[in-house]
């Protein structure tokens, strides 16, 4: 027993090594620039494809081709990060938190293709590190030499990284800009060099990383996203700008996969992210983490919300009726495309209902809209319950999810409720994924159809409209009602709204439920337009999808995130067909209009229409 | 006490008992007492760092002291949320402005009057249909009424205090809180705005406590005066009382200051 305690935990520690590498870059980056890099899992990925074509090169059977190999993988690595640095993201430091998210997944996206161009959709296997292919017994175990050669590695890149950050100048730079940062530029440091330094400095952690990960593991193309929400996990409990914290939460996440896997096998990825919540309720700042300094952007002044004006109501009434009418005169494949456009309308609507007004992003919207197609799924496939009522029933599952959720994450704010969002997806992701007997596992749920009535594209279509146009209608409404205006004044000012007797948290919490449940009505609608369901209704890019639909058309604007659903889905099923690399297209779509449209379309639109009443006033 | 108001059997609108708070190793107020009367006007004066805003903070619900007692007519308030303690009749106004910059002036007056009335829950009936009458009295009272349309994230300074003062005044509070209503105002600016709170703390018969940096100011207005330094109560009479106090003179207003503001 005592003998499986201890290579469970040399285990956890080998794999906390990478993670840490990786974590603590993601760290210091967020530290100084305030950018949360959620293309850090995808630095890491090409630190381990570069480092399978540059030890081949150099020769793997030597120190020297190996070690320089993965040594020049963390550099060019490091090269990236500052191009990524340099062309987009010195362009967003001042663009709103979520922005910068986005830009940063877009980059994902594109590297995401630049990898399946440059080394294909297979697996890659590395080679294994010369002089570290043998085992040690250990208690009666094999242990591979390099599992211990990674185990050495995490403490000692902490502890230089703990001497860079305390003897040289740059880092006790980085130190006080973590602290700071608006006071490390008012003492007149050159704040760019420093940015793009740290930047280039995080990406070539990532990178080296990845690079050491070759004689573990294979290279995938799904590296990224996976080795970002854990990363994810480890910054935020560890404390989101503290070295120290992102060693011990990896650590502490190395080693509960480690006996995850022994005692809960099925459950180990809830048991990280429930590690995660559970941290954040109790230390909402991480175990190391403090309250950022200065860096809260204070009450942005948001702009005034007004009621549609004649003009707007009349071109919402024509759309409307253009929807209405579409039936006739378009072909079937287009209606498909129309009820999809609809049920994803209601989906970014719900998401902006607690995003706009209500001031709390979230990256894991998608749950809530997994659920509902969950919640119906399943009524018809265990209770055999028809179309009507399962359509009826699986909202509740989202909504009472989102209560549940939601009781956490309305007591943290910002990124840190963003990524406990993210948390609470991955967990329900990893229910319906892991918990085969009930979901059908990978293999989802098929079999959900519509009820006889229902079944014609068009009556679907009819159906879809009207349960989405009320639903977005309602929650419309309830944005210019006192619990609206309560949940807006909680956003603008939460020390003034409990000053007149608003429970700030309270009116969050019925928000992101009425959000979820919203989420909970388009995700049902979608389950029976598709026949079926997915864990992957629930994955991280579908809550991007929300997010990108609602960023498009515009926080700030009601009507925003409608068009931002049409524009959006339009866009990337054109693109899909367009291209094979639709990814990396749409990537770099979303980087440019954070880059050039940083207040959405229809936020942009609205700025164009101010500037030209002001020159028509002057 | 020589002044005493006409309805001197009523109790006092605020007592304060024994009140404490420490951070850390700091203790920021160490046992200050003091009581305000309805329609009376008390400030609370002192150097920075003496504890004013934290005293402040645990009157309004936004800090738990340590130690002691606050009384609103009687009835012990201490600790309780911000919230409950608006409900209780205490309105407040912020040292750093404190507005919905999403709304507009007659929006934020009217969110207050809605919170007032119980009406937040209701998901029915806009919003901004709600009690327009009363915001646009209030808003008159404070000398907004031009401005009730224009969006709060772009007034000046001066009117964002109004504004505050006609949201405080909105749940028809038996006690006004104001941390520092003038700080940042123009000298004119400030003698019309303590001389509206004044007026207004008369007719509706408010007890006023207020934090205040500007010596005119306090001296013009104050029906008395309370002096915190270092965490305790110094000086406690009417402003002409305090400002003969050795006390005060030697550790606030400095060796032979006066009056005059900073």
């Amino acid at each position: 027993m005592f003998d499986l305690i201890l290579t469970q935990s040399l285990n956890g520690l080998a794999s906390a090594s990478s993670l840490f590498l990786v974590a603590s870059g993601l760290s210091i980056i967020f530290g100084v620039t305030r950018i949360v890099n959620f293309a850090h899992g995808s630095l890491y990925m090409l630190g381990a494809y570069l480092a399978v074509t540059l030890v081949n090169a150099l020769g793997p059977a030597s120190g020297l081709g190996f070690w320089g190999g993965v040594l020049l993988a963390a550099l060019l690595v490091g090269l990236v990060g500052l191009v990524i640095e340099v062309t987009v993201l010195r362009r967003i430091y001042q663009a709103p938190e979520l922005f910068q998210l986005l830009a940063t997944f877009g980059i994902v996206l594109m590297i995401q293709d630049i990898a399946l161009a440059s080394w294909g959709a297979e697996d890659r296997l590395g080679p294994r590190a010369p002089g570290f292919k043998s085992f040690v017994i250990l208690f009666g175990n094999r242990f591979p030499t390099y599992e211990l050669l990674l185990i050495a590695i995490g403490p000692v890149v902490l502890a230089l990284l703990w001497l860079l950050f305390q003897k040289t100048r740059w880092g006790v730079l980085v130190r006080a800009a973590t602290q700071d940062r608006e006071m490390v530029g008012a003492l007149g440091v050159n704040q760019r060099l420093l940015f793009t330094s740290v930047f280039a400095f995080g990406a070539g952690l990532a990178g080296l990383g990845g690079a050491l990960q070759l004689p573990r593991e294979a290279v995938t193309l799904h590296m990224d996203l996976a080795m970002i929400s854990e990363a994810f996990v480890v910054v935020v409990v560890g404390g989101l700008g503290s070295v120290g914290g992102a060693y011990l939460a990896a650590v502490l996440i190395g080693i509960l996969h480690a006996f995850g896997i022994l005692i809960f096998p099925k459950i180990t990825l809830v048991l990280v992210f429930l590690v995660m919540a559970v941290v954040l309720v109790i230390k909402p700042y991480g175990l190391l983490g403090r309250r950022p300094v200065g860096q809260t952007r204070g009450p942005t002044a948001e702009p005034l919300l007004t009621p549609a004006d004649r003009a707007t109501k009349l071109a919402g009434l024509v759309a409307l009726l253009l929807l209405v009418i579409a039936p006739l005169v378009t072909p079937d494949y287009l209606l498909l495309t129309l009820t999809e456009l609809v049920i994803f309308a209601l989906f970014a609507a719900s998401l902006h209902f607690m995003m706009g007004p209500g001031g709390m992003a979230s990256f894991g919207h998608a749950a809530y809209f997994g659920l509902g197609a969950y919640g119906a799924a399943l009524a018809v496939k265990w209770l055999g319950a028809p179309m009507e009522p399962a359509l009826v029933f699986a909202p509740f599952l989202a909504g009472i999810a989102g209560l549940v959720f939601g009781w956490f994450c309305v007591r943290l704010s910002g990124v840190y409720l963003a990524m406990l969002t993210l948390a609470f997806a991955q967990i329900a992701w990893a229910t319906a994924f892991q918990w085969v007997d009930l979901t059908g596992g990978d293999n989802g749920i098929l079999g959900v159809w519509p009820s006889g009535w229902a079944v014609s594209k068009t009556a679907f279509y009819y159906l879809a409209l009207m349960a989405c146009g009320v639903a977005v209608l309602a929650l419309r409404f309830a944005i210019f009602s006192p619990l609206g205006y309560a949940l807006r004044a909680a956003r603008d000012n939460p020390l003034r709204a409990e000053a007149i007797g608003i429970d700030v948290m309270r009116v969050q919490w019925v928000a992101f439920t009425v959000a979820a449940f919203a989420a909970g009505i388009a995700g049902a609608l979608f389950a029976f337009f598709k026949g079926s369901v997915f864990p992957t209704y629930m994955a991280i890019p579908r809550s991007v999808d929300a997010l990108l639909m609602v960023l498009l058309g515009g926080v700030q604007t009601v009507s925003g995130p409608i068009v931002g659903a049409f524009a959006y889905a339009g866009l990337s099923e054109q693109l899909t067909k367009l291209t094979m690399y639709w990814r990396f297209a749409l990537g770099l779509a979303i980087v440019l209009l954070v880059v050039l449209f940083p207040r959405g379309l229809v936020g942009g639109f609205l700025a164009l229409r101010e500037r030209r009443l002001a020159t028509e006033g002057a | 006490m020589s002044a005493v108001p006409a309805n001197a059997a009523a109790e006092p609108v605020l007592v304060v008992r024994d009140l404490a708070k420490s951070f850390g190793g700091v203790h920021a107020v160490q046992g200050v007492s003091f009581s305000v009367e309805a329609g009376q006007m008390l400030a609370l004066i002192g150097p920075n760092g003496a504890g004013k805003t934290t005293c402040f903070n645990m009157l309004g619900g936004q800090l738990q002291p340590d130690r002691g007692a606050v009384l609103l007519s009687g009835k012990p308030i201490t600790g309780l949320k911000p919230r409950v303690v608006w409900r209780l009749g205490v309105g407040r106004t912020f040292q750093i402005t404190a507005t919905f910059t999403s709304m507009t002036v007659r929006e934020n007056v009217q969110m207050a009057l809605i919170s007032h009335e119980r009406g937040l829950w209701n998901p029915f009936a806009p919003a901004r249909a709600r009690h327009v009458a009363e915001a646009d009295a209030l808003l008159a009272q404070v000398g907004m009424s031009e401005q009730a349309d224009r969006a709060c994230g772009v007034l000046a300074y001066g009117d964002l205090k109004r504004v505050e003062l006609a949201v405080a005044l909105a749940n028809r509070p038996k006690l006004l809180l104001m941390d520092e209503p003038t700080a940042g105002m123009a000298p004119r600016e400030r003698i019309e705005l303590m001389a509206l709170a004044a007026r207004i703390a008369v007719e509706r018969n408010i007890a006023v406590l207020f934090t205040e940096h500007d010596m005119d100011v306090v001296f013009a207005h104050a029906d008395r005066v309370i002096v915190l330094d270092r965490g305790r109560l110094i000086a406690e009479g009417t402003a002409e009382e305090v400002r003969q106090d050795a006390n005060v003179r030697a550790v606030y207003l400095g060796s032979g200051a006066a009056s005059g503001g900073h």
